[in-house]
Order: structure tokens, then sequence, then C-alpha cells
């Protein structure tokens, strides 16, 4: 059963391999409630992590639990919880967005008429009334990531995991899904997102973790990342090349 | 050989084809590249085998350009000229529509005109170069056995390739002009499977209804078609001449296909940038379908998940298009069956095996679509469902929808053998079951856009899944006959030859 006190996500050296390692023993613990970024360079293992939580990567070792439940034991009861938007977003060109979302709505069980409601109101407040009932195969990248939100958001997931959920978005798309992620959060529920943006950690997240090569290397609000870094008043961009040590950039 | 030119255009196309040819015959592991070697090899001594089988036995004959001959040509060369033809159509409907590097293309300074006229060109050299491989063995025994002369034919072929590629281009473009954009992509793919089945398939039904012989040859060399052919100096004996080494109408085919070819380049090149841009602007206008409005109902997951599959197939002609045409090859053997059983008043059971064969290869089409060709996976997976509710879901689509399929059939069999129908419903039912079960085993993720490739993925899951839908029919051909103790050797066969496959699969490796 899901906890109210829990944090969101609770990682306990979790490890991946694939022909090297992917994630190497990580722990990292996301309070309920809050929006996290979590940055790193290209093959840092975020993707990797965030696979391993949705429950779409099976995990070498470690543990994973979300609001308290253990998702490799009851992996089930722990998708009910979480909801998982990747840079790609993967719909089905042949159905409408509210086919889609009815779609969503019936693989999470929902109550028809609550999730009819919702469906109506997420796809107002996204911007999609026009496109609700044309196929998707019609639809913009920025649209079908929009439908892909919408899918996500349909079910009132504890917690919200995006991966690079900006990309293709135009700055008016951007802004509305960042608006309705803020709000999500402001009603208890839990974001991580990863993004290459720093911009866009820099402004919405409270907290933000830095990964390189499937370790953790950092953690804090940005003025504690500030602080790592021995940097004050310097930019996030700065702090992350300082704390992944990104190779071609002079010291 | 300057950067920007045409010939550098050319050449880089060409590199682009070589690497694709490359990974299809030697991609993969170590292992699968040995095994793949020795299978061709073994595939080249088996076709010269068989070449040089018939063509002794014809050069004992004489080969000339007798009536005989010339029919027997013209008609060969046109069922692989239909060939040629659809896969030249595919080829140029690509062209008009596939994304890939189009933008770039469309994008840079380069005259458009010409680098369309590059790769039509392309088309037709793909198109030469297959009629020369799939004429090959003869061609190599002809040579071996009766001189160098026969590498005249060579030529001729190149050029029917060349002249397949020019048809193609007007056939398409026409499509286009007359139905518009939208429109052009599905019928011309249509047109090119038909094409492709249509002729092949009506000449093997001539020959056994006429002569009670599967093989096409039996009419392409028959008395009546020889009696009813036009007199030998007919210009349609051209292409047939140029295949036999006549300068004069070699010289004629290979000047009538390049000019054919230039003229229609010519023509449709200077627009195919602008119809490539417009075939891009339907792709990307949202096609309204009516009003479609979901009806938020309370559905299990396994329900949802069924209709899910159901909806996007019927939504998707193209899709129904491809997988019922496997069925229509079917027909000669359904006729044939007919012809050597039927008339004994045996002719219901004649129908089991074929009913059982089309079951299991639609099966397979299907489970394709609904495991592999999910386009929404990791929707589908982070779901709350357990995983083996989502495959039996899966599972019961697809046999649902061929349960659908054949049902009228089987109810119209019942009222004339109960015994016989439940004979075809359990063949039809263990076949289509094999036919998901190899798909599951197998599965690996694609975009249903490539339904058309998925034979590429895996050769050992295309090979089980044809060879146990033979097994089935004949296990059920020989119950439908009251044969029962073969019938179950059969099927014991056919189980035996899964559960080995099933230990090849990737899953099992796993």
């Amino acid at each position: 059963m899901p906890t109210e006190t829990a944090p969101a996500l609770a990682i306990r050296g979790l490890t991946k391999t694939f022909d090297r390692p992917a994630v190497d023993r990580l722990d990292l613990t996301v309070e309920a409630g809050r929006f996290y970024a979590l940055l790193g360079p290209n093959g840092a293992g975020k993707t990797t992590t965030l696979r391993m939580v949705a429950g779409l990567v099976r995990p070498d070792g470690g543990s994973i639990h979300v609001c308290g439940v253990d998702a490799l034991a009851d992996p089930v009861a722990a998708k009910r919880l979480v909801a998982w938007v990747s840079d790609e977003p993967m719909i089905y060109d042949k159905l409408t967005p509210l086919e889609y979302l009815e779609f969503v709505a019936g693989l999470w069980s929902l109550d028809p008429a609550a999730a009819q409601a919702g469906a109506h109101e997420l796809i107002g407040r996204l911007g999609l009334g026009l496109e609700a009932n044309r196929r998707c195969e019609g639809l913009s990248k920025g649209m079908r990531q929009k439908v892909a939100l919408a899918g996500a958001l349909i079910h009132e997931p504890r917690l919200i995991i995006l991966d690079e959920p900006l990309t293709g978005l135009d700055a008016a798309a951007a802004r509305v899904v960042k608006d309705v992620l803020l709000e999500r959060v402001r009603t208890g529920a839990s974001v991580i997102m990863t993004t290459h943006i720093l911009e866009v950690a820099e402004r919405m997240a409270e907290r933000i973790g830095v990964i390189a090569q499937g370790r953790l290397v950092a953690e804090g609000t940005l003025d504690e990342l500030r602080g790592l870094a021995g940097r004050a008043g310097t930019s996030l961009e700065d702090i992350f090349l300082e704390l992944v040590d990104a190779p071609g950039l002079a010291a | 050989m300057s950067l920007g030119s045409l010939a550098w255009f050319a050449r880089h196309e060409l590199r682009l084809a070589w690497r694709d040819a490359a990974a299809i015959l030697f991609g993969g592991s170590l292992r699968r590249r040995i095994a793949g070697a020795a299978i061709l090899f073994l595939l080249i001594a088996f076709v010269h085998a068989l070449a040089f089988s018939l063509v002794s036995a014809a050069l004992r004959g004489g080969i000339g350009p007798d009536p005989r001959t010339l029919t027997f040509l013209t008609g060969s060369a046109l069922l692989a000229w239909c060939l040629l033809l659809s896969q030249a159509i595919e080829s140029v409907t690509r062209a008009f529509y596939a994304r890939g590097d189009m933008d770039l293309i469309l994008a840079s300074p380069m005259p458009a005109a010409g680098l369309f006229a590059v790769r039509i060109a392309g088309i037709g050299a793909g198109a030469s170069a297959m009629a020369m491989l799939l004429a090959t063995p003869v061609i190599d025994i002809l040579v071996l056995l009766d001189g160098p002369r026969w590498l005249l034919a060579y030529l001729a072929l190149a050029a029917l390739g060349l002249l397949a590629a020019a048809v193609a281009v007007a056939v398409t473009a026409s499509l286009f002009r007359l139905l518009g954009p939208a429109r052009t992509r599905f019928v011309a793919q249509v047109v090119a499977a038909v094409i492709g089945a249509a002729f092949a398939i009506s000449v093997q039904a001539a020959a056994i209804l006429s002569f009670d012989d599967p093989s096409r040859l039996a009419v392409l060399s028959s008395e009546w078609l020889v009696s009813h052919a036009p007199a030998s100096d007919s210009s349609l004996w051209i292409p047939a001449r140029a295949l036999l080494g006549e300068p004069g109408s070699l010289a004629l085919l290979i000047a009538g296909s390049l000019g054919l070819l230039a003229a229609v380049l010519g023509i449709v090149a200077p627009h195919f940038a602008s119809d490539a841009a417009t075939a891009a602007g339907a792709i990307a206008a949202a096609p309204k379908h009516g009003e479609a409005r979901a009806r938020f109902r309370r559905r299990s997951p396994a329900r949802i998940l069924r209709e899910k599959e159901w909806t996007l197939l019927r939504r998707d002609p193209w899709l129904i298009s491809q997988t019922l045409m496997q069925i229509l090859y079917l027909l000669p053997a359904a006729l044939l069956l007919w012809r050597s059983f039927g008339e004994g008043g045996n002719g219901l059971a004649v129908l089991v095996p074929v009913l059982v064969m089309a079951s299991g290869q639609l099966a397979g089409g299907l489970a394709w679509l609904a495991v592999s060709g999910e386009d929404a996976p990791d929707l589908v997976r982070t779901a709350p469902v357990a995983p083996s509710q989502i495959v039996r879901a899966k599972i019961e689509a697809v046999l649902g929808a061929v349960g659908i399929a054949v049902a009228p059939i089987i109810v119209v069999v019942s009222a004339l053998s109960l015994e016989i129908a439940l004979v075809a419903a359990g063949g039809i039912a263990v076949a289509a079951a094999s036919a998901t079960a190899i798909q599951l085993w197998f599965r690996a993720q694609a975009r249903r856009s490539q339904f058309r490739r998925r034979q590429t993925s895996s050769r050992i899951a295309t090979f089980a899944e044809a060879f146990s839908s033979i097994l089935w029919a004949c296990a059920a051909a020989f119950a439908a006959q009251g044969i029962w103790p073969v019938a179950v050797l059969t099927g014991a066969v056919c189980a035996l030859a899964l559960l080995a496959v099933r230990a090849m699969s990737p899953r099992a490796a796993a």
C-alpha cells in the first residue's frame, strides 16, 4: 500500500550493466511533492535509471520504492502510481487524442465518468481542443508530445517521470507543459525530469541531482550545488560542467 | 567527380544501396554470417543444378526463334517483368513518400529534378540487377553448354528492368495526378501487390484448370497457346528475340527502354520536387475521418487492449490489404486440390488444408502487428497490468480476428459436414496459435509501417511460421480424409518442430 509519508521515490544500490555499467550502485531519494531535475551528460545513466523506475527495464540489483511500494516485488501496484513520458512520444497514429486517453484510462482501470471529465479537462488545458477528434497521424511532434503528456496525467499519478519532455516543443507549448507540471506538484504529485536545458532545471526544480557514469555525483538545491562546486553566484551550467568534468572544456 | 555533381550523388545512392544489401546478406554475428554464406552457396548450387536439367533438355530440342520458344520466352519474361514492375512501383512510391533524407535533399541548393532523376535511374538499375540475378543460373548454364553468345541475354534483361522502372514512374505519377497525394500511396501499393500476384496466380490457375498441372510452364508451352500466338514477324516477340541474342531486336529493346525511361523522367522529374513536397503535406495534414468520438465505458484492460488492436487494424486499409494478399497466393493450391481430389465427391475435405494454411499465415501477420508492431510499447508496459495479461489479450485479439475471418466458411461447411467443420476448426485453431506463438518467441520491436519487411527481422521465424502452417494443413488434410494415425503423426512432428524453434528463439536464450 502506498503511504503519504514515504518518499515519492527511494532508490538504493540500483545497478544495471549492459556491455558496461550503465547504473552503478545508485542511491537516490525524491521526497513527495517535489520537482526534481536529474541532470547528466549523454550516456550518464539517467534514462536507464528512470526506465527501471517505470518498470521498463529490470535492474541487475538494488531496490526501488515508489511512495513506499516495492516496485520490484509488486510492479503492478507501483505502476498505478507512476506515469512515464519519453522524449519520443509513442502514441497510436490511427487513434484520436480522446480515443488514446480512453485507452489509457482503460489500462489504468479508471472510473469512466471521472476519466472522461479528466480527459476533456486535460485536452482543454493542453490546447488540444481542435485536435481532440482527429487522428494522431497528422499531428505535429509538439502536439503528439502533449497527447502523450495528457495520457500520463489522466490517471492522477503520484510520481511523474519525464525524459526530456520539452524536446521539440515550441515556446508556448513548453510553457503550457511546465505550468501543468508545476500545478501537479502543487497538488502533491512529484515530478522527476531529465533535461539538457539547464535553464529549465534551474527555474523549475526544487532539487537537482547530477549523475555521471551511473552514479549520483551531486545533489541539492541550486545554492547547495553552488556550495559544492565552490562557485557562489555562478550559473547551473558552470556548476554542471564542473561536477561532471566535461571533456573538451578548458578549466 | 566534383562534390555536388549528379555523378557524386549517384555514387552516394550506390553506396547506400550497397550497405543496405550488405546488411541483409552479411549482417549479424560471425556465426550468422557463416551460416548465411553456406546457405547462399547451397542455394546457388541448387538453382544451377536445376537450371542445368532444364536447359540441357531444352538444348537437346534446340533453342531458336520458333513459335514455341518465342511463346514460352515471352510468357516467362512477362511473368518476371510483372514482379519487376511491382517492385519498381513500390520503390517509386517510397521515393515520393518516405521522408528519410527527403527534407535534406529538397532543402539543398542542388537541382531537385536532377537528384530525383538519379534516384529513379537507381530504381531502374535495381530492377535491372534483379532481373539479371533471377536469370543468372539459366544464362550461366546456357553460356556453359551453348557458348558465350548467351551473355547478350543479360543486356536484354537489363533493358527489361529499365522498362519496368519507366512504366512504374509513369503509373505512380499518373496515380498522383488522378487521385491526389493522400490516396496515391495506398492505391499504388495495392496496385503493386496486385500486379506482382495477379499475373502469376492467373497463369498458374489457368494451368491447373486446363492442364491439371500446377506448373505455369504448362500453359506457356501448351499447343493451344502456340497455335493462338501471333505470326513470327510480330513486334510482340522483340523481347524474346532480344533474349535469344538477335542483334536487331536487342538494340530495339535497349533503345526503346532507355528512350521511354528518359521520356518519362523528362516529363515527371521537373515536378518531382513539388510532388514530393505535396506528398509530405498530405502526410502532415491531419486527415479528418469523420468525428470519431471516444466513449469512456467501463471495460477491463484486456478488453480495451483487444479493442485497440482491432480498431488500429480496421482503420488501416493498407495493412488489411497486405495481410489479405498473403491469402491470395493460396488460390492456386486450392484449385489444384480441387482438381486433384474434388471430383471424387470429396471436395469439401480438400478445402480444409487451404483454410488451415491461410489461417496460419493470417494469424502470423496479425500477431506480428499486435506483438512486434506495438506503436506505444512503453505505455503498455508501464500500465498496471500484469505482462501475462497483456500477452493474453493480444493473443485473443489475433485469434479473435482470425475467427471472425473464417467463421462464415466454417458455418457453411458445418451445414454440409459437421465432422469436416470440426476438423477444419481444430486445424485453424492450432495453426493460428502456432503462428502467434512463433511471433511471441521472436518478437522484435518495430513500427507497424514496417509490416512488409517483417520477414527480414528473423528468417527462422518466417520459415517456422510457413513450415508449421504447412504441417498443420497436412495434418488437417489427413484428418479430414479420415486417415487419423497419419494426421496425429504429422501433428506430433509439427509440435516437435515448434519446440525446437522455441529453443532457438531469443526468448529461450534470454
